[in-house]
Formats: C-alpha cells, sequence, structure tokens
C-alpha cells in the first residue's frame, strides 16, 4: 500500500497509482498538474489576443478564430485553471490545517479531479473539430444558440462535466470541515484558509446548480428541439443571462475567497504575529459569501430591469465594498509592526494589497448603475475583471504556490527564480491592465478583432501589449524554477518558515495518513501556541493506535471517461442519430461503475501500529 | 472500528445511519446535495414561472391538466413517503425483514407514481400535439416535471438496488447510511413534487 | 460506540419507546399533510374565485413541506443544526432565485 512501495515498480505503477488514488495529497498534485497546463493554454490564448490588438487593423488571426480565442480564454481560465488550482491548494492543506487524515470522501474527491480533467479535454478538442465555442465565456443567447457548428455544443457538455466535478469537491470540503476537525479545533481556532475554504465550498453548493439547470436549458435548446431562448417561439433570452449571473457572480468570490483566506495565512506567518482582527476576518469572509449572491444583476444594468432593480443591486454591489475593507485593513494591521520577512510568498501578497484595492475601486464605479451604461463593454469592465482576478487571484496562486511548495514536495522554490519572476510580472500586470480602463473611457468597446487607427487608440493597445509580454516572460520564469526545484535535491524540514498552523507540524511530504496521532488543539494557531510554550511539536489527543484508510479504485476515472464518451455523442447526435450509440455506451459505463461503486463493499483498509511505529523511526511524527 | 464490527455489530445503536465516521460524513453531505437541489429546482421552477404564459394555440395549462390524475399521483407518492418513514423505524429497530417490506411497497407506490407520470406526458403528446418543442411552455413543463419524473427513476433503482445487495445480511453499520439517505432522497423528491402539484397543475387551472 | 455496545435492556427499552413516539407524530403529520393536500385541492375544484386562493395554495404547500422535513426527514432531531444552515442557505437562494424570475425577466 505504502507510495514508495508502487514508485519503486516503475512508471506504469505510478501512472495506475494516481488512475486510482484518492490520497488528497494526490489529487492535489493532479489538480496542480492539469490546472498548471490549462494555465498555460489560456495563457496562450491571452498572448494571441494581445498580439492581435497590438496595431490597429490587425491581420494577425481571423475574426471567427478571435471570437475562439476570446471565449476560450476566458472559459479556460476561469473552469480550467484558476478553479482547479483552487481546489489543489485546499486538497493540499485544508485536511492538514484541521489535524485530518483525510477528506470526508475521498472517493468523491477523486471523482470530482476526474470530472473536471475530462469537461477540460472535452472543451479543448473542440479545437480539432471544426471550431471552438465562439459566444463569449458568459455564451449569451441568442448569439450562442444560433452559432453555427459544434462549438458552443462543446462549451455545453464541457462545463456541465467539469461543473458536476466542481459541486461534489464543494460538497465534500464542507463535510470534511464540518465533521472532521481534530478534537479542540472549534470553528472560531480555524486558520482562516480553511474558514475561507468552508465558505467557497458553500457557494459552489448554491451556485453551481444555477449554472448546471443553465446548460441544460441550453443543451436542450441546441440539441433537443426545445424553445426556452427562442422568442419566436414565445422563449425568453433573460432566462439564460440570470441563470448564468446567479452562478457566475457568486463565481467570482468562489474564485478569491480562498486565496483572501491563504493571504491571511501568509501574512500572519511572514510578520510572526497572530493575525489581526481574527474574528473580523472570519465575520467578513462569511459576510462576503452572503452579499455574493445578492449582486448578480450588476451585470445586467443595460438590460432593462427597471430602475428599480437596477437601484437595489447596484446598492448590494456597494455594500461587498465594506467587508472587503475590513480585510485589507486586517492585513494591513496584521504587517504593522510585526516581523516582517520578505519572501517570495510575501512578495506577491504584498503586491496584491494595492492591486486589488484598484481592481475594488473600479468595482464600485462599476456598481454605479447609471455609470454603468457608459462602462458597460467596454475595455474599463475588462481592465476591472482583470485586476481582481490577475492582481487577486493569480498573485493570490503564486503567493499561496511559494508558502505551501514545500509541504506539498517537500522542496522550497528557489527563492532569487521566485523575485526575478514576480518583478516582470508585476509590472507587466499594471501595463497591460491599467491603460486598458483609459481605452475603455476613450470607447474601446470589448471582444472587437480591430480598432480603427487614428482615434487614438494605438499608444494604449501596443503598452497593454507590451505589459502581456512581461506577464509572459514572470510565468516563464516561475516554470524554470517550478523545474529547477523538481532537480535540485536538497530537501526542506516539516517546518521551513516558522510556521504556525497544524500542516507545519507533520514532515514534508506528510505521511499518507497525514497525522500518525490525531493531534490535541489548544488554540487559534495552535503550532505557535505549542512552540511558545518551548514545545516541538503537537500534544496528540489520542494514543499510537491502527489507522483507517480508504482503498484506492479506478472507478471515479471509468465514471468520468463514461460521461466523456457520452458527451460526444450527445453533441453529433444532433447531426446523425447514429451517434446516440456512444451515448447509450458512455452512459452505460458511468452507470454501471455507480452500480459497481454501490454494490460492491469497500470498507478500506488498516495501517497497522507496528508499521507506525517503523514510520516514526523514519521521523513521520516528527 | 474493525471491519468485523461494522459488518456485523454484536449489537446495532439506535442510530445505525451516524454510528460511524463514514456514516456522519454520508449523513451530512447528502444533507448538503439536497441543499443544492433545492437551488437547482427553484432554477427549474423560476423558469417554468416566466414561460408558462409562453403557450401556443389551445395548448395553455387551463386547458391541459386534468387535475384527477394529478390528485391520484399526489396521493401515491405522499403515501409512499410514509412509507418510507416505516421503514427506517424498523431499521432503528434493528428488523430487517419489516423494513424490506415496508421498502418494497415504497417502490411500488413510486412505480405507480412513474407509470401515471409516463401516461399524462403519452397523453398530452398524442391527443394535444403538445410536445418539448411546441411552446417555450412545452420545453418548460416537460423539462420541470421532467426533471422530477428523473428523480423518481433514479431514487427508485437506488432503493431496490439496496434492497437486493443487502437481502441476505440484514442492517449493518456500512449499508444503514446507505437505506438512511436512500430514504431522505425520496422524501426530498415528495418536497419537489408539493411544490409541483401546487404551482405547476392546481395554479395552473386557477 | 462503547456506550451503544453494552446498552443496557432498560436503555434498550426507552430508545424503542421513543422510537414509537417520534412515529406517532410522524402519522399525525401525514394526516395534517393528507388533510392540507385535500383542502388544496378542494379550494380548486369548487372554484373559490378569491384573490387570497394562490397565497394560500402557496402556503398550505409550505406547511406541507415543513412537516415533511422536520418530521419525516427528522430535521427536528438533534445534530442536525448544520443540516438546517445548508437547507436554509439553499432555501434563500431559491427564493431569491424565483422573485427574479417572476418580476425582473422581460415578458
Amino acid at each position: 500500500m505504502s507510495t514508495a512501495m508502487s514508485q519503486n515498480r516503475g512508471l506504469g505503477a505510478a501512472i495506475w497509482d494516481y488512475l486510482t488514488t484518492v490520497d488528497h495529497k494526490k489529487i492535489a498534485h493532479l489538480y496542480l498538474v492539469s490546472g498548471g497546463l490549462f494555465f498555460l493554454i489560456g495563457g496562450l490564448e491571452a498572448m494571441l489576443i494581445r498580439i492581435q490588438l497590438m496595431q490597429p487593423d490587425n491581420n494577425f488571426i481571423s475574426a471567427g478564430l478571435y471570437n475562439e480565442m476570446i471565449t476560450m480564454h476566458g472559459t479556460t481560465m476561469i473552469f480550467l485553471a484558476a478553479m482547479p488550482l483552487i481546489f489543489a491548494l485546499m486538497n493540499a492543506v485544508v485536511p492538514l490545517q484541521i489535524g485530518a487524515r483525510d477528506v470526508a470522501f475521498p472517493f468523491l474527491n477523486s471523482l470530482g479531479f476526474w470530472l473536471f480533467l475530462f469537461g477540460g479535454i472535452m472543451l479543448n478538442v473542440s479545437w480539432f473539430t471544426g471550431g471552438a465555442p465562439d459566444a463569449g465565456w458568459t455564451n449569451y443567447a441568442p448569439l450562442s444558440t444560433v452559432s453555427p457548428g459544434h462549438g458552443v455544443d462543446y462549451y455545453v457538455m464541457g462545463l456541465q462535466i467539469s461543473g458536476a466535478g466542481t459541486l461534489i469537491g464543494g460538497i465534500n470540503f464542507l463535510v470534511t470541515i464540518v465533521n472532521m476537525r481534530a478534537p479542540g479545533m472549534t470553528y472560531m481556532r480555524m486558520p482562516l484558509f480553511t474558514w475561507a475554504s468552508f465558505v467557497t465550498s458553500t457557494l459552489i453548493l448554491f451556485a453551481f446548480p444555477a449554472l448546471t439547470v443553465g446548460l441544460f436549458l441550453m443543451m436542450f435548446d441546441r440539441m433537443f428541439g426545445s424553445v426556452f431562448f427562442d422568442t419566436a417561439a414565445g422563449g425568453n433570452a433573460i432566462i439564460w443571462e440570470h441563470l448564468f449571473w446567479i452562478f457566475g457572480h457568486p463565481e467570482v468570490y468562489i474564485l478569491i475567497l480562498p486565496l483572501f483566506g491563504a493571504f491571511s495565512d501568509i501574512f500572519s506567518t511572514f510578520s510572526k504575529k497572530r493575525l489581526f482582527g481574527y474574528s473580523a476576518m472570519v465575520f467578513a469572509t462569511v459576510l462576503i459569501g452572503f452579499l455574493g449572491f445578492m449582486v448578480w444583476a450588476h451585470h445586467m444594468f443595460t438590460v432593462g430591469m427597471g430602475p428599480i432593480a437596477n437601484s437595489i443591486f447596484a446598492v448590494a454591489t456597494m455594500a461587498i465594498a465594506v467587508p472587503t475593507g475590513i480585510k485589507i485593513f486586517n492585513w494591513m494591521f496584521t504587517m504593522w509592526g510585526g516581523n516582517i520577512r520578505m519572501t517570495s510568498a510575501m512578495l506577491w501578497s504584498i503586491a496584491f494589497i494595492p492591486s486589488f484595492t484598484i481592481g475594488g475601486m473600479t468595482g464600485v464605479m462599476l456598481a454605479a448603475a447609471a455609470a454603468d451604461y457608459q462602462y458597460h463593454d467596454t475595455y474599463f469592465v475588462v481592465g476591472h475583471f482583470h485586476y481582481v482576478i490577475v492582481g487577486g487571484v493569480v498573485f493570490g496562486l503564486f503567493a499561496a504556490l511559494h508558502y505551501w511548495w514545500p509541504k506539498m514536495f517537500g522542496k522550497v522554490l528557489n527563492e532569487k527564480l521566485g523575485k526575478l519572476a514576480f518583478w516582470p510580472f508585476f509590472i507587466g500586470f499594471h501595463l497591460t491592465f491599467f491603460i486598458q480602463h483609459f481605452l475603455g473611457l476613450m470607447g474601446m468597446p470589448r471582444r472587437y478583432w480591430v480598432f480603427l487607427e487614428g482615434q487614438g487608440l494605438e499608444a494604449g493597445n501596443m503598452i497593454s501589449t507590451i505589459g502581456a509580454f512581461l506577464m509572459a516572460l514572470g510565468t516563464i520564469i516561475f516554470i524554470i524554477n517550478v523545474v529547477y526545484t523538481a532537480v535540485k535535491t536538497e530537501k526542506v524540514s516539516g517546518d521551513p518558515w516558522d510556521g504556525r498552523t497544524l500542516e507545519w507540524s507533520i514532515p514534508s511530504p506528510p505521511p499518507h495518513y497525514n497525522f500518525v496521532q490525531t493531534p490535541l488543539v489548544r488554540g487559534l494557531d495552535p503550532l505557535w501556541v505549542e512552540k511558545s510554550e518551548g514545545k516541538k511539536g503537537m500534544t496528540p489527543a489520542e494514543p499510537l493506535g491502527d489507522i483507517h484508510m480508504p482503498n484506492a479504485s479506478i472507478l471515479p476515472f471509468m465514471m468520468s471517461l463514461g460521461l466523456f464518451i457520452a458527451g460526444f455523442g450527445f453533441i453529433y447526435q444532433v447531426d446523425d442519430k447514429g451517434w446516440l450509440a456512444l451515448v447509450f455506451i458512455g452512459m452505460g459505463i458511468t452507470l454501471g461503475s455507480m452500480l459497481t461503486r454501490s454494490l460492491k463493499d469497500d470498507l478500506g483498509h488498516h495501517i497497522h501500529k507496528a508499521d507506525l511505529e517503523k514510520d516514526i523511526e523514519k521521523g513521520a511524527g516528527q | 472500528m474493525s471491519h468485523e464490527d461494522v459488518l456485523n455489530p454484536k449489537q446495532l445503536p439506535h442510530d445505525p445511519e451516524k454510528a460511524t465516521l463514514e456514516g456522519k460524513n454520508k449523513f451530512v453531505g447528502f444533507w448538503f446535495f439536497l441543499g443544492g437541489e433545492t437551488v437547482l429546482f427553484a432554477c427549474l421552477f423560476g423558469t417554468y414561472l416566466a414561460l408558462n404564459r409562453s403557450t401556443s394555440g389551445d395548448n395553455t395549462p387551463e386547458h391541459l391538466f386534468g387535475l384527477e390524475l394529478v390528485f391520484i399521483m399526489t396521493m401515491l407518492l405522499l403515501t409512499s413517503s410514509l412509507t418510507s418513514v416505516y421503514a427506517m423505524y424498523h431499521m432503528k429497530n434493528n428488523d430487517f425483514r419489516k423494513m424490506q417490506i415496508w421498502l418494497g411497497i415504497t417502490v411500488i407506490l413510486g412505480l405507480g407514481f412513474l407509470g401515471f407520470e409516463i401516461y399524462e406526458f403519452v397523453h398530452y403528446i398524442h391527443e394535444y400535439e403538445f410536445t418539448f418543442r411546441s411552446s417555450a411552455f412545452g420545453s418548460a413543463f416537460y423539462t420541470l416535471v421532467g426533471f422530477h419524473g428523473g428523480h423518481v427513476l433514479f431514487g427508485l433503482s437506488w432503493i431496490v438496488a439496496l434492497m437486493i445487495r443487502n437481502s441476505k445480511r440484514g442492517i449493518n453499520l456500512y449499508n444503514a447510511p446507505k437505506f438512511y439517505i436512500a430514504s431522505l432522497y425520496w422524501h426530498f423528491i415528495d418536497v419537489v413534487w408539493v411544490f409541483i402539484f401546487t404551482v405547476v397543475y392546481l395554479m395552473g387551472v386557477v | 460506540m462503547a456506550n451503544h455496545s453494552n446498552m443496557t435492556q432498560e436503555q434498550n427499552k426507552f430508545v424503542k419507546k421513543q422510537h414509537k413516539e417520534e412515529m406517532k407524530q410522524q402519522v399525525i403529520s401525514f394526516a395534517l399533510m393528507i388533510l392540507f393536500t385535500l383542502i388544496a385541492f378542494g379550494m380548486v375544484l369548487l372554484e373559490i374565485g378569491s384573490v387570497f386562493l394562490v397565497p394560500t395554495l402557496l402556503l398550505l404547500a409550505v406547511i406541507q413541506v415543513l412537516f415533511q422535513l422536520y418530521y419525516f426527514m427528522h430535521m427536528k432531531n438533534k445534530g442536525h443544526d448544520m443540516v438546517a444552515v445548508m437547507m436554509y442557505g439553499g432555501l434563500s437562494v431559491a427564493i431569491l432565485t424565483i422573485i427574479t424570475f417572476t418580476t425582473i425577466i422581460w415578458w
């Protein structure tokens, strides 16, 4: 059963190990690698967009291909890069932070990953089968319902499959945090990253069903002849917009909240202080999650919902600035008077504060419904959301990866290369997107393939493209850093940063059962509590005994594969009913696997006390 | 807890569905899932309410819906909810045979409901040419009621699979959570139906 | 688990009695649910043309669902706090969604 054993058996065994794994730490690796890959694909698409917009009347890519690029850039970055990278962090860290040996549903955890991966592959297969989706990442009807070819069909099936995976992942983390906290780990002692993961998972639970329904309706309209969005037959295209944004707005908080949590942990660790205003931070996180559900219609101010609706949603939107402001100030007060160490993680975190605040400010500007009529669908909006998503989410991902990399892989990312990657990315980011606000105010609409000469847009677009290249440079240096670190053999201790929370009390990388003995938590920042009393590690809450662990299984992979196959059947049965065969085969595989799962007992296995004692000698207990 | 204790407990605790950590996780996780399902059905109800006046020709709710059939279906599903409560009552008292009997009755009632629903759909399609494609109202109606019907079908298959799989070994700490959450699912299906018969059928003919 | 395995005869009896008591409540709620259903169908069939008809129908549905949740699905019992949080969370989003689709959609 042990990892080391299977790795010695060669590549085939290692692949099989990852295909069947239910270990949250390995699933984190899977999420990280595939999310990282999609991040590069999405980045490449962004570069092509920026090259096309480098000069007026450019003809670098065709108008149709440009539409596909912007659609796939947005879809890939949100669903296939940011989400899985966040899930990678949550998988790697949350169980360790609460002192759990695994997540609540290891099997479903694996299923969630494979569903996401197959959904992502499905979306990207469209490039090779006659055109990617081209109706924008928001996929508004009726543009999407009349879009020719199968591009939008791929969008619908791909997101449906990966969305199901996300929902499963969300429920898994909710239950993990509710049920599996170590003794003494009360809710108000949980690290902020765990709190943020909890709120995020709640948002996933309530937001993704709206996307599911929206995608089903879109699927029925495009593939089975229903008329939900067809105004000629009494349908209503606004239904899609509402469903999409009831999902879509909570989604942006799903993206940012976990990283707010990560920043909180990082600021506190590298300032050697407990987080300033812990309970206010928790309250603000919950409040952002709560308000996040009441503001979706600010994406639709120009739709014509009427002044009352617009006013309500405008006020609700502006209200979100309050808890976000609480957070910004608490982070700064955490650093104030602290013993600050300028590591790469800290650098990204500090850069995040002003960058994100600019994005928040333009957010309040956009929230003013009357003014939004001017900003709507211009580059001002593009500038705004890149400031919050890149300045918040991407900076956060880099910071969190630097911070938790040693815990995930047992090696510290190179600090010099880390800082070298930061500067071009940081400068490039502001070059790219700051100027876009002004391009937007000057009237440059978003999503246009070309802009004209002599309208004063040339210089701004050129600057923006140069910035994009700098960001690409920063990303490349980061990848070099990853490769360099992987090759280098220098191993790191369990606690390289002088950490405060439970994940730093065990070896890096942790043994697959995480904690030899469940730790006893005696306060906020539990490891720091022990350290300040002169102890080296945590006090165990139980005697050494057998540990119960789940069994590996190939079924999650099979279920996802089945849906993947069925997805193609659904897409192409419009052309030829013969393709329905694929639907039956795919659904057969999925339902058969589900039945197998339901009928076959899977009681897990035990790691025996004797084996644990051997591991302790090798340093598992620290 | 050893595998032996899970599969053949010496004495069944009075909440067998929550006696193991796995059971507790399943219990809480499934409830959370139902919270998500609430939103899913709300979106379908919302879509239906937005489109239920987008009819074509004579096929309006007033014209189509017959309350007799809906009343029978409601009674079937409501009763099946009670029978599954009985099944869980016997599960907690460790009376496997009675639990199976009550689950069997639940399944029969559910099948009856499903039969009537299929009859209803076929009837609309053939008698009134009211289909999924004929109007936005049609699309919304079949999607909402059909999603519910799909849930009924899935729930029935689930309960039957559990009954067959465990027919020879009685209640233990491994299968008790499975029976329990299947019954939660079944109750939730009834919850949705209460709103369907109220919002779609009763308010449709008012 | 230890306290369960050596449950005394008396405790056992007490638990069984509790289950019986609960069953009684469930049968009563079932009877009430049937009654509410009858009232709802009756009001529609008798064609009571009142502005209060639709709100009353909805109210009856909500009460039925509460019976279903609290008695049939045991939400009234201990250990359902987080369950209630998530159910009411889902319900709030659900209500918001339905209000939206009945007000700010183009007709």
